[in-house]
């Protein structure tokens, strides 16, 4: 079993190109031969790369005598390793000038669409490249390929969502460049992705409107390190009951300095305003 | 189910830290706004720790609870359940404790 996340697969990795059709990746079965081990056995990666792992030395056991048992004090977080794998991410890439952030929501909030439009509509002024992570298929890399982006897919199995080895191994794929940004879009899942940090600058949270506005409650982990809302699918707004300013309300409860954005990626409404977002959120270099 | 994935992180952690050496118990502190269940943990266990040292150990919880500071009233105050409400009727506070997920302690056998 897989000591990330519990499945009983590995995470799949593969770089789609625009030379990918839907039916070879179908036929290949999603590049088995680059098998991305995310068991907790990561060796060191190469230097100056994400993945780049340092032993965790600096913690202490003491041993009690206590009968027949003796009992060792660990005091160690268990998502140590996790987060030491992100904070490597997170220094590769601000040292190399590129924005990444991670997009979650739950599956059919909008996520691929509202990257498809993203990449389309920016494409010569910002360059955009994209890790997806699904539990299987390229589907998602697919249509994100053909809007003309670099995209990894990561298939995760019965895994619930990405972590940041996985983030690791992709961004040493993806090789982006200077000022540009890294999208990664997690696996849809309101619950799971909120625990791993995955060394992004920015949490984006998608909450399309067809959801219903009692998300942000219902899954206030998610809501709570939320640097950007983004309210989805709002042209649909005049035919299903989303109350927008509870929905608002309850989101700067959870997250107060959480920024708040209704878009539409079918009509076009409020994109300038989450590409403005984005080109802001660009490291200075 | 985030919590296998914890839970293999613990097995993990302890395994490295202590190699072979049969595990009877492990004491975790859970922090009430860790986002994590432990009924759910409690679930994973058995079926994590099978086939590895920790197989057939108990599972101890300590819960800690939640603190947080208020920004806007400066008071400390444990939050009511994961929307951190201040007293005063701010939401924009700052957590001092219950967020973490820590081994505490194993016993080796």
């Amino acid at each position: 079993m897989c000591a990330t996340c519990g499945c009983s697969g590995k995470a799949r990795l593969r770089l789609v190109t625009a030379d990918d059709t839907p039916e070879v990746l179908a036929a290949e079965q999603l590049g088995h031969d680059h098998e991305l081990s995310h068991e907790h056995e990561h060796r060191p990666g190469h230097q100056h790369r994400p993945g780049h792992q340092h032993e965790p030395g600096h913690q202490h056991s003491h041993e009690h005598d206590g009968g027949d048992d003796r009992t060792v004090i660990l005091q160690q977080k268990v998502l140590a390793k996790n987060d030491e794998i992100a904070g490597q991410n997170r220094s590769w890439l601000q040292g190399r000038g590129v924005l990444a952030v991670n997009l979650m929501s739950s599956p059919g909030a909008g996520k691929t669409t509202l990257l498809e439009r993203t990449a389309r509509e920016l494409a010569g002024q910002l360059s955009i490249s994209v890790i997806e992570g699904d539990q299987e298929t390229a589907l998602d890399a697919s249509r994100i390929s053909a809007a003309g982006c670099q995209v990894v897919q990561i298939n995760t199995g019965v895994g619930c969502h990405l972590d940041a080895s996985m983030v690791a191994e992709a961004l040493r794929a993806l090789d982006p460049p200077a000022g540009s940004v890294v999208v990664i879009e997690n696996v849809g899942n309101l619950v799971c992705p909120a625990l791993f940090d995955l060394g992004e600058a920015a949490r984006i949270v998608l909450a399309s409107v067809p959801e219903g506005a009692d998300k942000p409650v219902k899954y206030p982990h998610m809501f709570s390190r939320a640097d950007l809302v983004l309210v989805t699918k709002t042209d649909l707004l005049p035919y299903v009951q989303f109350d927008l300013a509870r929905h608002a309300a309850d989101v700067k409860q959870l997250s107060p300095a959480a920024q708040l954005l209704q878009i539409s990626a079918v009509t076009g409404d409020g994109m300038r305003e989450w590409y403005d977002w984005l080109r802001l959120s660009l490291p200075v270099t | 189910m985030h919590e296998l994935a914890i839970i293999e992180g613990v097995v993990d952690t302890v395994t490295e830290r202590l190699g072979d050496a049969p595990v009877s118990s492990v004491r975790l502190e859970i922090g009430a706004l860790s986002g994590v269940v432990d009924d759910s943990l409690r679930f994973c266990f058995e079926l994590a720790t099978e086939g590895t040292s920790l197989q057939g150990a108990t599972l101890e919880i300590t819960q800690i609870p939640g603190r947080c500071r208020c920004r806007t009233c400066g008071s400390e105050f444990s939050p009511d359940g994961q929307i951190l409400l201040c007293p005063c009727g701010s939401a924009d506070a700052e957590v001092l404790a219950g967020q973490d997920l820590t081994i505490a302690s194993v016993k080796v056998a």
